[in-house]
């Protein structure tokens, strides 16, 4: 019986990504379709899975991290790195692109692991406190960095481009704050859509699987968990790099639908971690279908608002805070289940 | 059907507009453009009122740039300059007959943010950008205005691939041109000998401007005494940065930045009774806007800039914007009445329509823009080369009893 209800409820929410695109093909052949909400598609995508991943790590493994952008922008850059530095080796851009989606899964990854081992001893605010300064150096680093590639190979600079030394066939793919110019758009919504159903399909079957249930035990109650036999390290650790392998696929992404990529503080610092935690939090810690509904609202929030000009960006904090108080504080909680009661009163009687 | 009688007459209305206006003259033109205009502007008159559909005709043409946050003294101005210069081209009856319409849109100076503002405007029924103001977004709303084919007139992204696409061109010198120019206004006045640098390694503006400058300096014999980065993340204290400067005997400290970090460094170089000769770029623009800015502390900043309020040919254009927005004009509001009469000149030489598709238009802008030659604000004789870079000589302001001078 518990079974069935998991898979009704987990159907339901790959129903509803099917269903959302679905809708956009009928709209966008019928013509109904904004240039706005066009351009909006792939980003929603993005940031879509990157509430869902992030959601592995904190509301399914417990634990407060603030440096996933800094995952984003390792599998932004890896893949744009890589479809670049490729172009001449195999000519089709969808190819390029799907090893690119595979190597930014699989740097984010790897450097979810490095960054765990030392990490994940630490708990609570800690933790959150080294993932945040993680994301930070990441940016930083991407941001001095300029590597270039002739017939010798490639060539590595933190300096600037004149000091790579390159001989005349040379190209400069990371070219320090500029960042890698010039990636072909490969991005699109269905390409998008795909890569969200299989986030989802990892995140839910993990959550089911063992793996999930001792994650999970972990995060209920650690000592517990350890007593009965659980390697709380390799479960902490599958979690985060799963999580942070994700992120890096939402980065290449990023990477593949803007033709500029640059690690500024405002598309992969701090604050857009802190903006993907909203998604989640908002979401409802661990609620995963409650993590996409965030993320495409609050994405979508800002560009709806436009006609308001310079109130956009207050008319959008204050509606944060209203969503927030609505979804969470106890007060509210009980409002909404009196007004239920009364709805569901008054169709029995009217039943 | 009474509507379409009343946008028949409305065009004939507009027609006649023009065509009046063609007796008086538009300063900015050169008579080739003239003499075009007036043929072109009788053709639309005519097609239009034969169409009577040409909704009234009007061109509509798009501003992206940050109306927020730290650049926004920048988006306000491109927003302004533009909005100015399409004023005064309705008053004087249009292009080529049509009324321009102007929209703009906010991008906080991010890519991202860019697109959907560029998407934005495309369903308000953009016909040509104005923009974006700033580099990064340029690149991203570049890659997108070329597959959908739409003309693009950058007022002020300078990065070397804003222009990358063939329908995007510019009014600003890019990136490189500027630190180069900067290396030989310096070496050619020699103003100095031994200069430091202070950049932002986080932007490709600051940095591109650097590394040209220091490629030029060795041809200049300028010796750099001191090379010194911060980033965006550390753009509130330069001590390090002015001490190691300081001990190596710099005579000029070359900024290739914006002017919010400036007005730190000039505030922290006079604390440290640090006094040698600073010189900016067109970023610099703007440091006397900056509030709480003790505006004596800019005194004999230098800064290469095509535009001075005070220069000889500007007063009418910064009398007019001082009256409309209230506060002095920089070189980015220049730059935007620029890019406008630079596609008024190229419309008309193009014989643009306002029923054309988006992309015919941009196919005949592509053409006409390098064969215009506008007498801009920012330069004089001002014409364009394929690549969609300008063409006009480099000018130095310097700041004195708080005002631009411009430099001989």
């Amino acid at each position: 019986m518990k079974k069935n209800k998991l898979l009704i409820q987990n159907s339901i929410t790959y129903a509803i990504i099917i269903g959302c695109w679905i809708l956009v093909q009928i709209l966008a052949s019928t013509g109904h379709m904004t240039s706005l909400m066009k351009g909006l598609l792939v980003p929603l995508c993005i940031y879509v899975i990157m509430a869902v991943s992030l959601n592995l790590t904190v509301g399914i493994l417990g634990e407060l991290s603030l440096g996933h952008a800094g995952f984003m922008c390792l599998g932004a850059f890896s893949g744009a790195f890589f479809t670049n530095c490729m172009a001449n080796v195999i000519p089709s851009v969808q190819v390029r692109f799907f090893f690119a989606l595979l190597i930014g899964a699989l740097v984010a990854g790897v450097f979810g692991i490095l960054i765990g081992i030392p990490v994940l001893r630490l708990r609570g605010d800690y933790l959150a406190i080294v993932t945040l300064a993680f994301g930070e150096i990441i940016k930083n680093l991407l941001n001095a960095i300029y590597v270039g590639m002739d017939q010798s190979g490639f060539h590595f600079s933190f300096k600037d481009t004149t000091s790579l030394g390159m001989d005349d066939t040379g190209v400069v793919i990371i070219k320090g704050a500029q960042g890698i110019t010039g990636t072909p758009k490969a991005a699109t919504f269905t390409i998008g859509i795909i890569l969200v159903l299989l986030t989802l399909f990892v995140v839910l079957n993990l959550i089911n699987s063992r793996s999930g249930r001792a994650i999970m035990a972990i995060r209920d109650n650690r000592i517990a968990a350890e007593s009965v036999g659980i390697n709380i390290t390799k479960f902490k650790l599958m979690a985060f790099s799963i999580s942070a392998s994700l992120a890096g696929v939402a980065g290449v992404l990023y990477g593949h639908n803007l033709s500029s990529l640059a690690a500024t503080p405002k598309n992969f610092g701090y604050n857009q971690s802190i903006m993907i935690l909203v998604f989640v939090v908002l979401g409802g810690l661990g609620n995963i279908r409650g993590s996409i509904i965030a993320a495409v609202v609050l994405t979508m929030l800002p560009e709806l608002l436009r006609g308001l000009n310079d109130y956009r960006m207050l008319i959008y904090a204050i509606v944060l805070i209203v969503m927030m108080i609505f979804n969470s504080s106890p007060k509210a909680i009980e409002m909404r289940s009196v007004f239920m009661d009364k709805i569901k009163k008054n169709r029995k009687e009217a039943a | 059907m009474k509507k379409r009688f009343m946008s028949a007459g409305m065009a004939a209305v507009v027609a006649m507009a023009s065509l009046t206006a063609c007796g008086g003259s538009a300063s900015t033109e050169t008579t080739a453009a003239a003499d075009a205009k007036a043929e072109t502007s009788a053709e639309a008159g005519e097609s239009s009122a034969e169409a009577g559909s040409a909704e009234g005709g009007t061109l509509k043409i798009g501003v992206i740039g940050p109306l927020t946050g730290a650049a926004a003294s920048y988006g306000i101005a491109v927003q302004n300059g533009a909005d100015l210069a399409v004023k005064e081209i309705n008053e004087a009856g249009g292009i080529n007959g049509m009324k321009v319409e102007l929209k703009a849109e906010d991008d906080e100076n991010d890519p991202e943010k860019s697109v959907n503002a560029y998407n934005t405007l495309k369903d308000w029924g953009m016909q040509m950008l104005v923009g974006t103001t700033t580099s990064k977004p340029c690149i991203a709303v570049g890659a997108e205005s070329a597959s959908d084919n739409m003309f693009q007139i950058t007022p002020s992204g300078s990065a070397v691939e804003c222009v990358s696409n063939p329908n995007v061109f510019r009014v600003c010198f890019a990136d490189p041109d500027q630190g180069t120019a900067s290396a030989q206004y310096i070496g050619e006045h020699q103003l100095a000998t031994k200069v430091a640098i202070i950049y932002d390694s986080s932007t490709e503006y600051s940095s591109g401007i650097r590394e040209s400058f220091v490629k030029e300096a060795a041809n200049q014999g300028i010796e750099i005494v001191a090379d010194e980065a911060f980033t965006a993340d550390s753009n509130t204290d330069f001590s390090v940065q002015l001490d190691k400067a300081k001990d190596a005997g710099a005579e000029l400290v070359f900024l290739p930045i914006y002017y919010q970090e400036a007005s730190v460094i000039l505030k922290q170089a006079a604390d440290k009774e640090f006094a040698p000769t600073f010189f900016g770029c067109d970023g610099m623009d703007g440091i006397l806007t900056v509030e709480n800015f003790d505006k004596s502390l800019a005194e004999g900043l230098m800064l290469l800039t095509p535009f001075s309020t005070t220069e000889e040919g500007s007063e009418e254009f910064t009398k007019s914007y001082t009256d409309a927005y209230g506060v002095e004009p920089i070189q980015f509001a220049a730059d935007s009445y620029d890019a406008v009469y630079a596609i008024k000149a190229a419309a008309e030489k193009a014989g643009i329509t306002a029923d054309m598709s988006v992309s015919d238009m941009c196919d005949a802008m592509e053409t006409a823009m390098t064969e215009i030659t506008i007498q801009g604000l920012t330069g004089a004789d001002m014409s364009w080369n394929a690549n969609g870079e300008p063409n006009k000589a480099p000018k130095a302001a310097k700041i004195v009893d708080g005002i631009y001078e411009m430099e001989k």
